[in-house]
């Protein structure tokens, strides 16, 4: 820029107000003042800022770690597009842990049961976690339809059912017996996922998710039903007077939701270690990692990836910065809600908006 | 047989207790028209907050007072952002949710070094009302209840009465019903919203004291575990009216200790911790069936 600070030219500042009206200034400014918000946690609680992010970056984006680094990015990808599909016609999906652990736990049980060669049973078991897990996020369009119950209440109270009936099923009926552990056998070789070259924790699962990003990225743009979403979520009375079916929106996005959440579930389970392991799938929080990286890019399905990329830096780079700064992981929580927090607080600049113009 | 049977109703009144004070939160907040989810954040930032404050000042009360001053901060987040702001409170109430769950972790490691759980040697718990226990029937039920559980009791029959019987009440519910005309008759409609909520920051941090001072005397991360959403769901199954909050919570309190019961016998530990949730999602159905009905026709 050639102006001087104290007094931009009209050219200069409008070219500014431009810029800060792109779309892309709200969630980073989100992503940088949360940054800041942890850098003065991590101060106060007399720590080293600094170290601690640098600590994060090396332990996700070093070279050896990122076959892992990948493989998290899809599943935090994948636990973004069961809360984006909702979100684009305005409902919460908070339930992607009960729906994640059904799909692991239909995939592993297919996986184990059906004797099929690996060509056939790999696509059966991800299909089959697809169809229970789909079906059960469904549920919640119903009652919200039928019976006034918000989606983001019956997904809430759904999930802790769906995640504690599968931790029965592991302990009492189909867990392995004589385990310490609740956990199912090793899955067979023919009901794994198929490996990508010689890489051992991203396999053909990522591309799986990669199909579905693209998938809801078409839909989304260039379909009838992807339209309707957004027309409901801009203005649900303007859709349903348009003509659309809410309910029938509300099922399908659901179902595709909890299908997406199962698909996750079904990727972890058959790979490494191979085995549904009681609370494995829900414990490094996926369910709200991706919910946060749904939320940062507006439900937008392009901007998805690269949101996740940011979560998946904080949860990977976590443990590291744990080891190596000694500030808690659990610092990547913070920084997810408070990611949230600034971004749904984004409405004080429209505040300040209208309020210059109407003086 | 007797005594079996009042100790308890003794259990069900402590399971309750937490949610009632979250509910009656969440209640205060849908009466001025705010979807308050933010309950089951607040209650574990109030019951670590309390522990705290038991543990650096002494006394179980210190950290009561500490539970209530820093959850009504804390939910001062949701109140600007949803009252002045016009920000969408569902989505601010996600943040901070999982800010407490990270934040509680956090300082549990940073300030006390331990991760997990904290009940430090001399963590000074709520006292328990043990002058009753020669009363009968009352002592069975009281005499191991820190006063906080009657205390839910007649603070959500004030707050119903208050609501009913007074001027700011009345305004107060106005707001809620409608903001415009509450505007235009001059009811300041964001600061009754804000204040609303703030209180009801208060209020989750007097549930999560109880939760964590008075059932017992430790605090665990994420040991509200659910509670919360559990009082949004009976915010939701009364529907506007708070007096009817204490039979919703008993309920749900009756299927959680229930559920501890039926552990006692060798019922699985999974399955009785799904109970409240099933029964609350089938009570909040059977209470909507009018409500489908009543769309129907108008579909």
């Amino acid at each position: 820029m050639t102006s001087t600070p104290t007094k931009p030219q009209p050219r200069a500042r409008r070219l500014l107000a431009t810029a800060l009206r792109h779309p892309a200034v709200v969630p980073l400014g989100a992503v940088v003042l949360a940054l800041l918000i942890g850098a003065v946690i991590i101060a106060a609680a007399g720590l080293d800022p600094l170290t601690a992010y640098a600590a994060v970056l090396e332990g996700s984006l070093d070279p050896r770690q990122l076959d892992y680094t990948f493989s998290v990015w899809g599943f935090i990808c994948g636990m973004a597009l069961a809360a984006a599909i909702p979100l684009r016609m305005g409902e919460f999906n908070l339930g992607g842990n009960g729906q994640m652990v059904l799909g692991g736990l239909t995939a592993a049980w297919v996986a184990l049961n059906v004797p099929l060669p690996g060509i056939l049973l790999v696509p059966l078991a991800v299909l089959a976690a697809a169809i229970v897990a789909g079906g059960f996020g469904a549920l919640s369009a119903p009652l919200a339809t039928r019976f006034g119950i918000p989606i983001i209440i019956s997904t809430l109270l759904l999930s802790p059912i769906a995640v504690a009936v599968v931790s029965y099923l592991l302990r009492f009926q189909i867990g392995e017996a004589g385990s310490a552990v609740a956990q199912t056998p090793r899955l067979p070789e023919q009901g794994r996922m198929w490996a990508l070259g010689d890489l051992s924790y991203s396999n053909t699962g990522l591309l799986v998710i990669i199909a579905m990003m693209v998938a809801f990225y078409v839909v989304d743009s260039r379909s009838a039903v992807g339209f309707e979403l957004r027309v409901v979520g801009a203005n649900r009375r303007f859709g349903a007077y348009g003509g659309v079916r809410v309910g029938r929106l509300a099922f399908g996005a659901m179902a595709a939701a909890g299908a997406a959440a199962g698909i996750v579930g079904a990727i972890i389970v058959m790979s490494s270690p191979y085995r549904l392991i009681d609370g494995a799938l829900i414990s490094p929080g996926y369910t709200f990692a991706g919910l946060a990286a749904a939320l940062l890019a507006g439900g937008r399905p392009a901007l998805i990836p690269v949101t996740a990329i940011l979560f998946t830096i904080l949860q990977v780079g976590g443990a590291s910065m744990e080891r190596s700064a000694d500030v808690p992981r659990q610092l990547s929580d913070v920084l997810q809600g408070v990611v949230i927090v600034v971004l749904a607080l984004r409405t004080v600049l429209d505040q300040r908006r209208t309020e210059r113009s109407s003086a | 047989m007797q005594i079996f049977e009042l100790s308890f109703v003794a259990a069900v009144l402590l399971a309750a207790t937490p949610i009632l004070y979250a509910a009656l939160a969440g209640a205060i907040s849908a009466q001025v028209g705010v979807f308050n989810i933010a309950l089951e954040g607040q209650m574990l930032w109030g019951a670590f907050a309390a522990v705290a404050g038991s543990y650096y000042t002494g006394s179980a009360w210190g950290g009561v007072l500490i539970a209530l001053l820093s959850t009504a901060l804390f939910a001062v987040i949701l109140a600007v952002g949803s009252a002045r702001w016009k920000a969408d409170p569902i989505i601010i109430a996600i943040g901070t949710n999982l800010l407490a769950l990270g934040l509680t972790g956090f300082l549990l490691r940073v300030l006390f070094d331990v991760s997990g759980s904290f009940s430090p040697r001399g963590l000074e718990g709520l006292p328990k009302m043990g002058f009753l226990a020669d009363v009968p029937v009352i002592g069975p039920i009281f005499a191991g209840q820190t006063l906080l559980v009657p205390l839910a009791f007649v603070v959500i029959v004030a707050v119903g009465l208050w609501l009913k019987a007074t001027p700011a009440g009345l305004r107060l519910r106005g707001v809620g019903e409608h903001p415009d005309a509450a505007a235009s008759l001059g009811v300041n409609v964001p600061s009754f919203q804000m204040w609303a909520t703030i209180l009801g920051g208060a209020l989750c941090g007097i549930a999560g004291a109880q939760l964590a001072l008075g059932n017992v005397t430790v605090f665990t991360e994420n040991m509200t575990a659910g509670r919360g959403w559990i009082a949004v769901a009976a915010v939701m199954l009364v529907a506007g009216r708070p007096l009817w909050l204490p039979l919703a919570c008993l309920g749900f309190g009756a299927a959680e200790a229930l559920g501890f019961r039926l552990q006692g016998i060798g019922a699985p530990q999974q399955l009785t911790d799904a109970a409240p949730y099933a029964i609350t999602l089938v009570v909040l159905v059977l209470t909507r069936i009018r409500f489908a009905r009543s769309r129907k026709v108008s579909v």
